[in-house]
């Protein structure tokens, strides 16, 4: 009898070892939103990179957590004198998960399919410059352009310009194949999709052998869920009033990385009284931004003085311009012929950094005689009536795109910033391939919107990662909406 | 009792016809385009259209009302427009959460409040009454989700015995589906129970009251005996028109429940199709809620004129 329960005791033991020791190649990582599909190539939703990017699909470059584009399955690649032809070498022996061979023809179809006129590609304009995808051999091809385009490298890393295979194109939203080092598995819808190691992968393999996306959409949950290490990693924690908890506790390791989201207090440019430049620059000096980071996000975030990273190499510092002055702020409204101040509208979008950030600014400006009433809208409100609809006086969101200064060349986007100096800066910036003079026309960009002050540049998002102890390998910062897994490992 | 039957059976069905009216019209009149919403800031206007085709969403309204319901009728709810899979497959796989889960709460509503209000009744005015009327004033006062977060706190954070949250599905076996339910059922259950338990004890000490219970003293049963055997039975007709109520109330209002401990259910399912604008979606399970309620409800009909004899007849 003693022997039977030692027996027993020692082959638990082993169990409970074994369990512990295949732990260790699984990880359990959550985020905020469930994906609504898994195609990445056909939806904006930032939720589908999270999962798919750079883990079940890549693209001909890629991008890394400090925000470079490095070769992805193209290996090398010519760019013609003219800059209008690029030649890519894709890397041999690269299969989809269903074991078909990657070649020329998927990149072809992929960027035919995503220029296409009924392309209902969320990033289409990506693309919009390519006239021409040739085949030269299985293993080149080249892209040809309708005029030089600097920015074509990096528009190719974006989750939206990945490549797929025609044969399995159409399953992708629930079953993705893609050329990753993890294959899709598993997805129950509302509660978790599961990846698994791609064994052909034609890179370094995963360290890990399978992983497990959870969906937690409410703060207080996932502080209970880290807490009861229910989840081991969780990217974009929506609860920041907790970190000092986590850091606190040995079990966690937290993560501040940087995002690119230029987060704005937008104004409807077209309409008075924000048609005047005064109006702007009043609003621009009435808001402390150190004060709504540190309010509205817990102190995390860097602030801004124009639309543009600042961890970016190409970034001026223009706060300056848009320093916190009342006094200022109150005379220019004198100026502006608004001694008294106006009443306009604060529309906010659901994002706690809208939604509190919103109530900050406006008790900000109020003290400076701008009475702003506060709209709450949903997303899909928000994008008919105040994004399609202009709708608004003011607003809040945070643009996530990387490199999106251009959306400030587009006169009828919805803060409808008109001017022409900028849109032909803009045209030169596009068609200039010479990283020096790019650099020197991004500044001026920079510098000519801050100046305008077309919006209240608020601050860069920051993103926060909690995670167990140990785990490494995981991307500090958020170039473009991925959690990449394929260097994660466990100590 | 036939006809009694098929009455509550006509109303039910003009009930159904008349609810998929008010849910398509109120669903479509809210601003926000399904293809907008998919597509974000960046998407061009003839990205936009071309994805609303691909949707079907260029249609028009009553065409799209015509082919939603008689799809309904043969099962067919259509295709989800953000998840692009069929919203039966969907609401069946959140069905075996959300009802589970109802049906978990509901027991142990019944079990704790039948106990309590019968024994609050029998010791009326007594310190045990005291008792379960002052818990019952705290239950009925506390909402469900400071419920679930105080559990949390203490079962999964403090002693780690349960997950905080998350359904690992009944394929891997029925305990651990239950136990993964359990914290959520208990935390929908208590304000209930409280409810419940009030109507109880009053629905009692009214039948307590009654001619019939007197006599039945006067015929020699004791206090106990009467309330057991004549009580009981009659001061379920209030009692099973509250817990027809209740459980049309766990299965839709188990949203907060779901999103606490991020389960599966109909109800986060509902709350994610909002934002989207996945119109279908909202249409489909609001249809189906209201389909179940109005079930629950022809049941409780059902079990009134088992309970009480005169209502077979009378109508």
């Amino acid at each position: 009898m003693k022997h039977l329960t030692a027996l027993i005791l020692a082959s638990s033991t082993a169990l409970f070892a074994t369990a512990a020791a295949a732990d260790q190649t699984n990880i359990r990582v959550a985020m905020q939103l469930e994906p609504p599909n898994l195609d990445p190539t056909a939806g904006a939703a930032q939720a589908v990179d999270s999962v798919v990017y750079s883990n079940i699909f890549e693209g001909l470059t890629r991008f890394m957590s400090d925000g470079s584009v490095v070769p992805g399955l193209a290996e090398s690649w010519e760019i013609s004198d003219d800059g209008l032809v690029y030649t890519f070498h894709l890397r041999s022996g690269v299969t989809f998960h269903d074991g078909s061979t990657m070649d020329a023809e998927d990149v072809k179809f992929s960027l035919d399919r995503a220029r296409a006129e009924d392309s209902t590609n969320a990033q289409k304009a990506l693309f919009a410059g390519i006239t021409d995808v040739t085949v030269v051999d299985p293993l080149t091809v080249q892209i040809t352009l309708g005029e030089p385009n600097g920015a074509m490298l990096f528009n190719l890393a974006w989750g939206d310009a990945v490549i797929v295979a025609p044969e399995s194109i159409a399953d992708a939203a629930t079953h993705p194949i893609g050329t990753g080092a993890f294959m899709f598995d598993n997805w129950v819808q509302g509660d978790h999709i599961d990846i698994v190691r791609n064994p052909n992968y034609w890179g370094t393999p995963a360290a890990l052998e399978s992983a497990t996306f959870r969906f937690i959409s409410d703060p207080t949950a996932a502080f209970a869920a880290m807490m009861a290490e229910d989840v081991d990693v969780f990217v974009g924690f929506p609860a920041p009033e907790n970190l000092p908890q986590f850091e606190a506790d040995p079990r966690f390791q937290v993560l501040v990385g940087n995002t690119e989201g230029e987060t704005i207090l937008a104004m409807n440019n077209a309409q008075a009284p924000f048609d005047n430049v005064l109006v702007r620059e009043a609003v621009a000096h009435a808001i402390d931004r150190q004060a709504v980071i540190d309010g509205a996000m817990y102190g995390i975030g860097t602030p801004i003085g124009t639309h543009f990273a600042p961890h970016n190499p190409d970034y001026v510092d223009l706060t300056a311009l848009s320093a916190y002055d009342p006094d200022r702020s109150r005379e220019l409204l004198a100026e502006a012929g608004f001694p008294d101040g106006f009443t306009t509208t604060l529309k906010l979008p659901p994002p706690s950094y809208a939604r509190r950030g919103g109530e900050i600014i406006a008790s900000q400006l109020r003290a400076v005689g701008i009475n702003a009433e506060i709209e709450n809208q949903e997303w899909a409100q928000w994008l008919e009536n105040t994004f399609r609809g202009y709708d608004f006086g003011m607003t809040i969101v945070s643009h996530t795109e990387p490199m999106d200064i251009g959306i400030y060349a587009n006169p009828e986007y919805y803060f409808q910033y008109d001017n022409p100096d900028f849109q032909a800066l803009m045209t030169t910036l596009t068609s200039t391939t010479d990283p020096e003079e790019r650099s020197n026309l991004l500044a001026q960009a920079q510098t000519m919107i801050a100046e305008d002050y077309v919006v209240g540049f608020l601050f860069e998002l920051a993103v926060p990662t909690v995670a167990r102890a140990g785990i490494e390998g995981l991307w500090l910062n958020q170039p473009t909406a991925a959690i990449d897994l394929t260097g994660v490992s466990w100590p | 009792m036939i006809r009694y039957t098929i009455g509550r059976l006509t109303s039910l069905c003009l009930s159904l016809l008349v609810a998929s009216m008010v849910i398509f019209a109120v669903v479509e009149v809210v601003p926000g385009d399904p293809a907008a919403y998919m597509l974000g800031v960046n998407a061009r206007p003839d990205t936009v259209a071309a994805l609303r085709t691909e949707l079907g969403l260029d249609v028009s309204k009553p065409e799209r009302y015509l082919a939603w319901t008689t799809g309904m009728l043969s099962g067919d709810f259509g295709q989800s427009y953000t998840y692009r899979t069929p919203v039966s497959q969907m609401i069946l796989d959140r069905v075996w959460v959300s009802v589970p889960l109802a049906l978990f709460a509901l027991t142990l509503t019944i079990l704790i409040a039948f106990p309590a209000g019968i024994y609050a009744a029998s010791r009326r005015g007594r310190a045990g009454d005291m008792t379960v009327m002052g818990a019952t004033q705290f239950g009925v006062a506390v909402p469900n989700f400071w419920f679930a977060m105080i559990l949390v706190l203490i079962f999964a954070i403090k002693l780690r015995w349960f997950s905080a949250g998350g359904f690992p599905g009944w394929e891997n076996g029925l305990f651990t589906g239950l136990k993964a339910l359990l914290l959520p059922a208990i935390a929908l259950a208590l304000p209930q129970a409280a409810i419940l338990a009030r109507v109880m004890r009053s629905s009692l000490l009214d039948m307590l009251n009654e001619d019939f219970i007197r006599t039945a003293r006067a015929k020699g049963l004791n206090r106990r005996q009467a309330l057991w055997r004549h009580a009981v039975r009659n001061a379920l007709i209030p009692v099973l028109t509250i817990i027809g109520l209740q459980f049309s109330f766990l299965l839709a209002g188990g949203i907060v429940i779901e999103q606490v401990f991020f389960l599966p259910g109909l109800g986060r399912l509902i709350f994610q199709a909002i934002s989207s604008r996945d119109l279908i979606v909202v249409e489909s399970v609001v249809m189906l809620l209201v389909f179940l309620v109005i079930v629950v409800n022809f049941a409780v009909d059902l079990a009134y004129a088992l309970v009480d004899p005169r209502l077979r007849t009378r109508s």
